[in-house]
């Protein structure tokens, strides 16, 4: 029993990072039809803000956390702006092309800058281990499950309760009509683009927060199965992307423990095919035909 | 004049879909735009709202031209849509939709105030404000939509047809309620192909045809003509 909760305790740790990070896929899948394949390196920007400000400004876990998400929410709108914005009448293949673009410029882009090397994230919480009835945790866990979940429920009272929250879901749904109750299109697409990356960049932190190492790459496997989560839970909808990565982090988790580390991201590719298979539009769409 | 449309050309990609057309609206009118499937009739409206931009031609409200403007623009100038085929947001409540409707205003006691309204007009909404819009009846989704375009308080509403897939009995309900909201002083521009029920409510009338306005007048005497009938009328 122990065992068992203990697999759930680190898979929740890994989902949650990919929830955060798969809410950023689906909101802007949902909003501009784009899977937005720079996602990830946001991510990796946003590691990399919080090293500095932890290292070189000497700040503490929340205020670099929240320094990074704002240097991501400006480099996400800058993204959608410069990148994305003039190929919006473009087929989407267009656009496609022009993420792996946007990917592979951040990724290079940033060994130019920062150096292809590994550096070691600071610890910011205390390594104590602490042991509740066999299941062990540090607080880093914990500080990373809250994290997420906070910043989860806050997107959720922002999507569901605030006029930016509402124009996201009038666009997301249909674009024409929200023009026609006077929203501005634009700006919501830079606010899902802000959010989003924002996320991502918590996400990042929280990554080099656990395992303590970061490098210019270091966006590309968690981007690919944040994909895979926002897929899973059926793309375009927020609910499913937070299941979807917390139903990727735990089945990883217990896959892990069977002693089948080294499969670990096959089984994720393989969970995603069948569901595929079996539910094409994932585990929370519903299985509509594109509107034409 | 509040509304006034001179010589616009829009185009999709190669597709002359209006051909230089003109057109008015003064303040309190019922006007009606009539013509086959096809003829042009949405696009008219979505370029007066925005979504679409003319090539060529003016189009003036209150004496400023807004051709080209941004959508949101037009709306807060008030000029409201109730788009072709309703176009409720099927994944929100029809209380969220009304608020939708009230995105550009700040003025809360006017937003209650016109919800009120709204739920008066419309009853059925009132007792389906938490329910999503998705789950309305055809009839229901075109009150929802005639609603949520009344919550940005327009001077001027563009109705797109209001009475496609009704039953005769609903269309009869929303062409009153179209009059009413005429006669508490919003002006009307109405789309429709069901060309007898657009002339019964409507005071003046302009025929489209394949991007060309080909006959205009007084609804009433349009109606009365039998060689308008028969020529563009359907009989
Ligand atoms: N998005 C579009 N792309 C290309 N052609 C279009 C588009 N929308 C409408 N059209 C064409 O423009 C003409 C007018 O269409 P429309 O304004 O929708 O007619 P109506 O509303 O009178 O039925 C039609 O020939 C139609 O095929
Ligand atoms: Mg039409």
């Amino acid at each position: 029993m122990q065992v068992f909760i203990q697999q759930v305790i680190n898979g929740l740790s890994v989902g949650s990072i990919y929830a955060l990070i798969a809410l950023g896929y689906t909101m802007v899948y949902g909003i501009v039809k784009l899977i937005n394949f720079a996602h990830g390196d946001v991510l990796m920007v946003g590691a990399y803000v919080g090293f500095f400000a932890t290292t070189n400004l000497g700040m503490s876990f929340l205020p670099a956390l929240i320094l990074s998400m704002v240097v991501c929410a400006l480099l996400g709108v800058l993204i959608e702006r410069i990148a994305y914005k003039p190929l919006r009448s473009h087929p989407r293949i267009t656009a496609l092309i022009t993420a792996i673009g946007v990917s592979l410029f951040l990724e290079y882009g940033g060994m130019l800058v920062v150096g292809p090397q590994i550096q070691t994230y600071p610890s910011v919480f205390p390594d104590t281990i602490y042991n509740l009835g066999g299941v062990t945790f540090k607080i880093g866990d914990i500080a990373m499950i809250s994290t997420a979940v906070i910043l989860m429920v806050l997107l959720q009272f922002i999507v569901h309760y605030t006029k930016t929250g509402k124009a996201m879901r009038a666009v997301s749904f249909d674009y024409q009509a929200a023009m026609l109750m006077g929203i501005n299109v634009n700006n919501t697409i830079s606010a899902t683009f802000a959010i989003g990356s924002a996320l991502a960049a918590a996400a990042g932190v929280l990554i080099g927060v656990y395992y303590n190492s970061i490098d210019p790459l270091m966006g590309i496997i968690p981007g690919l199965k944040a994909f895979v989560a926002a897929v899973l839970g059926g793309i375009g909808i927020i609910p499913g992307a937070m299941v979807g990565g917390l139903f990727l982090g735990i089945v990883e988790s217990f896959v892990s423990w069977a002693g089948y580390s080294t499969w670990r991201d096959a089984v994720a590719f393989a969970i995603l095919i069948i569901v595929l298979i079996v539910k094409p539009a994932g585990l929370f769409g519903k299985n509509i035909r594109e509107k034409v | 004049m509040l509304l006034k449309i001179e010589n616009i050309d829009v185009y999709y990609g190669a597709i002359h879909a209006l051909k230089g057309i003109s057109l008015e609206v003064s303040q309190g009118e019922i006007v009606t735009l009539i013509g086959a499937n096809g003829a042009g009739k949405s696009t008219t409206l979505k370029t007066i709202s925005g979504l679409l931009k003319p090539k060529t031609g003016k189009i003036e409200f209150k004496g400023q031209n807004i051709a080209g403007a941004p959508a949101q623009k037009i709306v807060g100038l008030g000029i409201s849509q109730v788009p072709e085929g309703r176009r409720v947001f099927a994944n929100m409540t029809v209380y969220e939709n009304l608020e939708l409707g009230a995105f550009m205003r700040k003025d809360k006691d006017g937003i209650k105030k016109d919800l009120d309204r709204c739920f008066e007009l419309f009853p059925r909404l009132l007792e389906r404000k938490s329910q999503m819009a998705g789950t309305l009846s055809g009839g229901e989704q075109q009150m929802l939509a005639t609603a949520r375009g009344l919550m940005s308080k327009p001077e001027i509403m563009l109705l797109d047809e209001p009475s496609m897939g009704l039953a005769p009995i609903l269309v009869k309900q929303i062409f009153n309620i179209i009059k009413e909201i005429n006669q508490s002083g919003t002006t009307i521009l109405l789309v429709e192909q069901n060309a007898h029920m657009a002339l019964s409510v409507a005071h003046r009338a302009y025929v489209l045809e394949t991007g060309n306005i080909v006959l205009s007048g007084p609804a009433k005497e349009m109606a009365e003509s039998e060689e308008i009938r028969k020529a563009y009328l359907g009989g």
